[in-house]
């Protein structure tokens, strides 16, 4: 395996440099809430700066080799190693983590949800984002492990104690699903290093030896790591911890959960199940297949079922990530890539639903969707950022969401020759399908939302002329600041202008990504087209 | 590499034909973000962009004509720069300008700025003014874009920016419910299509390995791909042409997207969106000719002349019972857009191309009229029945563009659309469709009679309610009546007692596309041997086409003969119905049940718009997602939830009986022997059934991982 390894401290730097601002606010005491949030912010953006020098230090022409590599002992009574790499397939995912916590800093600064307390709160985001980062680094099994595992305890107290009214059970049932995946996924990587020797946890180094285990064998792994990663992608059947965490948690915590905690599991099939068990993956492929494009139907039909806005989001993520797992399971260059781009595009779009979402419930303090009407009227700005938002979620080209779906139906078409090509044919209609449902569950949740007058129920927080027939007055900028409803803040401008714009750089100029990733990519497929 | 050094001696504008789509697009961004500082509050951005492109599209257009020259084989001048590669393929972006782009490029630039204008007049004063120039103006680049595309990606790009735009401008007025489910079905219908699309393309991608339409047009005649692939990837793609163009039985939301201002509609319905998927038939001739066998030997049916031929009829047959002046023209849309599927179903190509052209101008012209007819006569009233009538004489030149369009329309010699559709007919007689000829005659008979009711009930006759000066409060729930805030008073007195002509700004563009509408039908007059719209496009077709027949005055008999038959039939019940004078047919379709039914059948649209909303849309909506979600709900959450409570039940019952008793037990040992007395005693008693159950299966499910490490 070739690796680069120039600057190796520099991905070192990025994962940990959160945890020293956190011990720094550990010294703080809790009431000087503003002094927190500056320390929080300021580590976030430091790490940010980081993560942007790699940018700018990272070989762009060998992006299919692990670079800022670095490889030293770790635990080595179970011969694990603290062995961490980038490559084109982590890079987008790494600097998008660290693109989220910055805005969701940013956003939380007057956005602390009840009971408050500031330092706790920032502080678990700030290990969430070593958790995360940490995850795309490991090139090292049990190293994987444990910052998949570190990701998880933050998110659990963000739902279970700033969530909304069930954040218990939400909470517990988010931390104990993920933990049952998880432990089989970890007897799977246990077996793994014994059958291929007892030699090593190096992800590089499996790859290498994987392809040998006996296929009978190699599909018994793979079951586990199957499990642990489609609990947390999360796949059809095993999404329902989805929507209660994503409806439960925090503004802040839905963003994270769905922009970058979901693409813990997408990511695990594609950085480890598939290239270490090429033989397993292939067996595995049609299920795989199946099951996303039943997510991709089954989460449209969850959506159009909604009565509440942020349960509706959540929905529509079992829907976009079986997209993404449908890419993968064709085991093509151009279906990863799609997937991979899919990631980054579902992080991007619907993180900025759950912002607004958030910012609609701050307002309205509901999100029944029967409840809302008008809100064009009374928010014309934020009414068409979700008009926007939903237009990028259903996958209209020119913005990011298109290029995570099209290449996967396209990649559908012919996917690895061991597939069967019927299957996937199939699926590939079944899943062009479920773009009309999309188109219909977010336009029918915008029409009832942001379409329409004003409600009468909100109508006194803004001007009475609009409740009373806007054909008499054109001129509906005039309320912006009244009351508790109000339109998009300068706060909010500052945390979602990075993602709006992002959204149609990247849909306008795809290559931007797939430039990064399509090395990496060919080169992880190239054992399929043997 | 051929491509580019024919490229080289093309001339300028052919090779940056590119930016006559991204002028609107720029224009667009710079409305949405500068439109509303600006002293006409974004619409001289809209207007100054679609100018641009005109003024390049007449250059690409004369160079493209000098390019044609007397030569047959001209090649297509294609650019094309890399937008991103995925797995060693490389996706482009770029033109493909030959005949057929380069005629629907000047097409749409023409009327996009014949439009804009007749809306500065139109939409002022509208509360969301910069907002409907911004969409408008990306309307345009979005066909505009997807005219020039150089590949399918980039076509299906332009395609779903019409998709958008016919979202936001359908649905402009959206505070009411009926307007913003007008928009939402129109996006919806036409997303149905655009499976097709999506997996059109991926079968063409697929199987040839290209996106590029040079490419897979000379991929489809090579003889190469097998039948088999090109009939699924035609008819993938015809689903979606289907659902673009209004065909038969997706074309529902055609006639409901009048809910936009009249100049949207206007535009929508003659050049771009509902041509999109036309184009796309003409665009990808060859796969279509031979993925569906079209002009093979003892064909008389294929798959595109069905739908277009069954459109024509329905369409046709729906125009007769609408009182709303829009509705006629936008069932005579989908009637005329029939025809041109018909055309190219038959293997006319040419005339088929030739009615996008015709019909764009008389058709955008009539939609004007009927604009110009509500914004001044009849007070943003659309009901012919009700608020129209006898508005000849008041509004003379809407009247008499009205006439020339009409006449264009029905096929009257020496109009235009007489060239182009009576082409139509005689292709698919020549070409031995026998069964569609007779459609498209007996089309000809319909499109004369509706017009001709159309005409009376607007035109001729008594004033009725707000043409009369009645009413005119009660018109004010029309559809169109938002725009009034700013009228300035000249053009509306107060109390609206007369209608008069409508002010220049309106009245201009009718003069021009009536004009239009008469002239443009001589580029390619078959009666005077006048071949040059046949020349300047022929190299678009890609295959072999049979040779038109030569044009017999004879042969143009059965259809002028019918359209006159239809006019004077139209017009004796016209007269008897909606006339003055007592008839006994007054009322008929309430006394005779027969017909009442077949009013009624009329009336409720064939009943396709009950299926797919009370059926469809609301099963699915309704009770599909329903079930799929309870069973979510109680089902697998069921499970997780079941799991969760057993586990919590194993961790209480070790807790209180293993962990409490035997393990601490023995830690604390002999030392609290006097506190566990008490409290030790209670858990034995709780040694239920399901306890041990939830034990035994724990000891199962370990069993099993220790089982398949094992054999591991």
């Amino acid at each position: 395996m070739d690796v680069i390894s120039d600057q190796n401290w520099l991905l070192s730097v990025g994962t940990f440099l959160p945890l020293a601002g956190v011990l720094v606010m550990l010294l703080i005491p809790k009431k000087e809430e503003l002094l927190h949030k500056q320390v929080a912010l300021g580590t976030a953006l430091a790490t940010l700066a980081v993560g942007i020098y790699t940018l700018i230090q990272f070989d762009y022409g060998q992006a299919q080799k692990l670079q800022f590599y670095a490889d030293t002992e770790w635990i080595t009574v179970i011969k694990s190693g603290y062995t961490v790499g980038l490559d084109g397939i982590s890079l987008p995912l790494y600097m998008l983590s660290m693109v989220i916590t910055v805005l969701v800093m940013i956003y939380s600064w007057d956005h602390i949800p009840a009971p408050g307390n500031p330092k706790a709160f920032l502080i678990l985001m700030l290990v969430l984002q070593t958790g995360m980062a940490g995850t795309f680094i490991a090139q090292d099994l049990i190293l994987f492990f444990v910052f998949f595992e570190v990701v998880l305890l933050p998110m659990y107290f963000m739902i279970g104690v700033w969530g909304g009214e069930e954040r218990q059970y939400a909470s517990l049932k988010f931390f104990l699903y993920t933990m049952f995946g998880s432990a089989l996924m970890l007897v799977s990587f246990l077996a793994l290093f014994y059958k291929t020797g007892a030699a090593s946890f190096s992800i590089p180094f499996l790859i290498e030896k994987g392809i040998s285990i006996d296929q009978d064998v190699a599909i018994w792994i793979f079951a586990g790591m199957f499990i642990g990663f489609a609990v947390k992608v999360p796949m059809f059947p095993f999404h329902t911890w989805l929507p209660d965490a994503h409806t439960q948690a925090p503004t802040a915590g839905s963003v994270i959960l769905a922009a970058i905690l979901l693409k813990l599991g997408t990511y695990g099939f594609v950085r480890i199940a598939i290239p270490i068990l090429p033989q397993a993956a292939v067996k595995w492929a049609p299920a795989i297949g199946i099951l996303a494009v039943v997510g991709i139907i089954y989460g449209a039909l969850g959506c159009l079922a909604q009565t509440d806005m942020k349960r509706l989001i959540a929905f529509s993520s079992v829907a976009h990530m079986g997209f993404v797992m449908l890419g993968i399971s064709t085991l093509t260059a151009t279906g990863i890539n799609a997937a991979l781009f899919g990631m980054v595009a579902h992080g991007l779009i619907t993180g900025m639903l759950f912002f607004v979402a958030g910012s609609i419930k701050e307002r309205y303090h509901t999100l029944e969707i029967s409840r809302l009407s008008g809100m064009l009227h009374q928010m014309p700005k934020l009414g068409w950022i979700l008009g926007f938002c939903a237009m990028a979620s259903l996958g209209l080209p020119g913005l990011a969401g298109f290029w995570g779906e099209f290449p996967a139906i396209l990649s559908a078409y012919s996917p690895a020759p061991e597939l069967s090509e019927g299957l996937f044919r199939t699926l590939m209609v079944i899943a062009a399908l479920g773009t009309v449902l999309a188109a219909g569950y977010l336009l029918w949740l915008y029409q009832r939302t942001a379409f329409g007058e004003v409600s009468p129920e909100f109508a006194s927080h803004g001007s009475p002329a609009h409740s009373l027939g806007a054909a008499a007055n054109p001129d509906h900028a005039a309320d912006e600041h009244h009351d508790d409803i109000h339109d998009v803040s300068v706060l909010e401008w500052i945390a979602w202008a990075p993602l709006l714009i992002a959204i149609v750089v990247l849909g306008l100029y795809p290559q931007l990504m797939f430039k990064v990733m399509d090395p990496a990519v060919t080169e992880l497929v190239k054992v399929f087209n043997k | 590499m051929l491509a580019n050094e024919a490229a080289a001696s093309a001339g300028w504008f052919l090779e940056h034909a590119y930016l006559i789509a991204v002028i609107p697009i720029v224009g667009f961004a710079l409305i949405i973000f500068f439109g509303k500082k600006l002293p006409m509050q974004g619409s001289e951005i809209g207007l100054a962009s679609m100018v641009s492109a005109l003024v390049l599209a007449v250059g690409t257009t004369y160079q493209w004509i000098q390019l044609t020259g007397e030569g047959h084989e001209v090649e297509p001048v294609i650019t094309s720069w890399t937008w991103w590669q995925s797995g060693g393929v490389e996706f482009g972006i770029g033109q493909h300008i030959d005949g057929l782009a380069v005629m629907m490029l000047i097409l749409v630039a023409f009327i996009s700025t014949l439009v804009q204008i007749f809306s500065l007049e139109y939409v002022r004063g509208d509360r969301r003014y910069t907002h409907f120039f911004a969409s408008i103006t990306l309307f345009s680049g979005g066909m505009l874009l997807m005219v020039l595309a150089e590949n399918m990606v980039q076509l299906i790009l332009g395609w779903e920016i019409m998709g958008l735009c016919s979202f936001l401008l359908i649905g402009h007025w959206w505070e009411e419910r009926a307007n913003s489910e007008a928009a939402l079905k129109a996006f919806l219908t036409v997303r149905v299509g655009d499976i097709g699309l999506l997996v059109g393309t991926a079968i063409l991608f697929g199987a040839s390995g290209t996106f590029s339409i040079a490419g897979l047009n000379e991929w489809a005649t090579s003889g190469e791909p097998s039948h088999t692939v090109l009939l699924w990837a035609s008819v993938a793609l015809f689903i979606a042409c289907i659902g673009k163009s209004g065909q038969f039985p997706l074309h529902t939301w055609l006639p409901d997207a009048m809910a936009g201002p009249t100049p949207v509609s206007s535009l929508l319905h003659s050049s771009t969106m509902v041509v999109g998927g036309v184009f796309l038939v003409a665009r990808l001739y060859p796969v279509f000719h031979t993925g569906l066998d079209i002009n093979v030997a003892g064909q008389t049916v294929n798959l595109i002349a069905v739908i277009g031929g069954i459109t024509v009829l329905i369409a046709a047959g729906l125009a007769f019972v609408q009182n709303d002046i829009k509705k006629v023209l936008a069932y005579s849309t989908v009637s005329q857009l029939g025809y041109m599927m018909m055309g190219l179903g038959v293997g006319a190509w040419v005339p088929a191309v030739f009615h996008i052209f015709t019909h764009a101008f008389f058709k955008c012209c009539l939609f004007l009229c009927a604009g110009s007819v509500a914004h001044t006569g009849s007070h943003h009233s659309f009901d012919m029945k009700k608020d129209m009538g006898g508005l000849r004489t008041k509004m003379p030149i809407t009247f008499v563009t009205w006439l020339v369009s009409t006449a264009a329309l029905c096929g009257i010699p020496f109009f235009s659309g007489f060239f182009s559709k009576d082409e139509i007919i005689d292709g698919a007689k020549h070409n031995g469709y026998t069964a569609f000829f007779v459609i498209g005659l007996v089309g000809a008979f319909m499109t004369t009679a509706y017009m001709t009711r159309a005409t009376y009930l607007t035109f001729f006759g008594t004033a009725r309610g707000a043409a009369a000066g009645h009413d005119a409060h009660a018109a004010h729930d029309a559809h169109d009546a938002h725009g009034e805030v700013d009228h300035e008073p000249v053009h509306h007195p107060k109390g609206f007692i007369f209608a008069t002509e409508s002010p220049a700004l309106l009245v201009v563009p009718l003069i021009i596309l009536a004009t239009l509408a008469l002239f443009s039908g001589y580029l390619n007059a078959a009666p005077f041997h006048i071949e040059k719209f046949h020349h300047w496009v022929e190299s678009s077709i890609g295959v072999e086409l049979p040779e038109a027949a030569a044009f017999e005055w004879i042969n143009a008999l059965p259809s002028i003969g019918l359209v006159a038959l239809g006019f004077v039939l139209s017009l004796a019940m016209c007269k008897a119905v909606f006339g003055d004078a007592p008839s006994p047919l007054k009322g008929l379709t309430q006394r005779n049940k027969a017909l009442g039914a077949g009013h009624a059948f009329l009336v409720n649209k064939y009943y396709l718009d009950a299926l797919y909303e009370k059926v469809i849309v609301h099963g699915v909506a309704h009770p599909v997602a329903k079930v799929a979600y309870w069973t979510n709900q109680h089902v697998l959450d069921g499970i997780v939830n079941a799991a969760g409570i057993g586990g919590r039940r194993t961790g209480e019952w070790v807790y209180r009986n293993i962990d409490q008793r035997i393990v601490d037990g023995a830690v604390n040992g002999s030392g609290a022997v006097a506190r566990g007395t008490g409290g030790a005693l209670r858990p034995l008693q709780s040694g239920k059934v399901n306890q041990y159950g939830a034990l035994l299966f724990s000891a199962a499910a370990v069993a099993a991982l220790v089982l398949v490490l094992v054999n591991s």
